[in-house]
């Protein structure tokens, strides 16, 4: 059992280097931001262990600062994390049949993490189990560790650091070229980017992501009966597009 | 210190909301589907076509506040992503697409496009 965690370390570690650049840097980010605003290290290590939702933990500076209810803070969360619902939907055949760790998992499932894991396909040496473990053990201490060190540096960073926050711009561009690059039917990928902008231009960058949810979720479900009646009629076909 | 204390009070509350809100974002399809149950068509549809729709939404999450009518059009993020593409293309190598990615970044918006 030892061995098995060790292998997966082993083989999870790498992949979450990106999301370890990025990580600390927005939790650093995250940490001072509390700290100006009066919130300390216990606030933002609260948030960073139990919310765990980046952008969320940034518009709850936002809502302590505001005072706003808590009931308005609530259905603000539910709002912009709406598109963990997607995740969610997402991984329901990848994390089926997992037992130890699931709920875990659930719960540690971000951006990041997610698209560390949509699309990875563990060889069968290692136990796919431990790695899902590993990458999101691994991610929530790196944001975690950015809280710590945002609230205790304060505002003495050294170097210029504008700009960091691309690694996770980065990683997110990397994984729709290799998701591009394994699939040959590319109208998903192209509906969520055209969904997306065209959503921004209609709905304002503060405001697109539930018309865009919207917008692709129709989209697809358009899709989804010819989808349904191709692979009835020919399997071969099915598993193709699959 | 009376009112801060009672805005402490309130904060932990915020927290609170916040934390039950990610919660049920995260946990609701897999309560809706249990292992258990058969996972009806369209869900097994859609959980095989949205991966793909929510990365592209992610990557436009990151780029959404770019001003494209701004002094430099959105410049250094279409060269950053640009390259980053373009070397993963070639080299398949995720870190060092997103490190080479990142500097070319860091670069143009402190030395080139200020």
């Amino acid at each position: 059992m030892r061995k098995k965690a060790a292998l997966a370390l082993g083989y999870a570690f790498p992949k979450t280097i990106p999301v370890m650049v990025g990580y600390l840097f927005l939790g650093t980010a995250y940490g001072i931001l509390m700290k100006v605003n009066g919130y300390g290290i216990f606030w933002a290590l609260a948030m960073s262990l139990f919310v765990y939702a980046g952008s969320l933990q940034y518009m709850g500076v936002t809502l302590l600062t505001a005072a706003v209810s808590p009931i308005y803070a609530f259905f603000m969360g539910l709002m912009i994390n709406a598109r963990h619902l997607f995740y969610g939907i997402s991984m329901l055949g990848t994390y089926r049949d997992l037992k130890r760790f699931k709920p875990y998992l659930i719960f540690a499932l971000t951006d990041e993490t997610f698209s560390v894991l949509c699309s990875e396909n563990v060889p069968r040496a290692i136990e796919r189990e431990w790695v899902y473990l590993w990458v999101s053990v691994l991610d929530q201490c790196y944001w975690v560790l950015g809280s710590i060190l945002g609230s205790v540096l304060g505002g003495m960073i050294v170097f210029d650091t504008k700009g960091l926050d691309f690694a996770l711009t980065a990683l997110f561009v990397v994984i729709f070229t290799d998701q591009w690059k394994s699939r040959r039917d590319h109208r998903p990928a192209l509906v969520g980017v055209a969904s997306s902008v065209a959503c921004v231009i209609v709905f304002g960058a503060q405001a697109f992501i539930i018309p865009a949810m919207v917008v692709i979720l129709a989209v697809l479900s358009l899709w989804y009966r010819r989808w349904e009646n191709g692979s009835r009629k020919n399997g071969k076909e099915a598993g193709k597009n699959g | 210190m009376d009112s801060v204390t009672a805005g402490m009070g309130n904060g932990a509350w915020i927290v609170a909301a916040l934390a039950g809100a990610t919660l049920i974002t995260r946990f609701l399809p897999f309560l809706l589907f249990p292992a258990g149950r058969e996972i009806p068509k369209y869900v097994e549809y859609l959980g095989k076509t949205l991966p793909y729709a929510t990365i592209g939404l992610l990557v436009v999450y990151c780029l959404k506040d770019v001003q494209v009518s701004g002094a430099f059009h959105g410049l250094p993020e279409m060269i950053a992503v640009s390259v980053t593409v373009g070397l993963h293309w070639w080299k398949g190598n995720s870190l060092f697409s997103i490190g080479v990615g990142t500097v070319v970044y860091m670069v143009l918006v402190q030395r080139v496009f200020v």
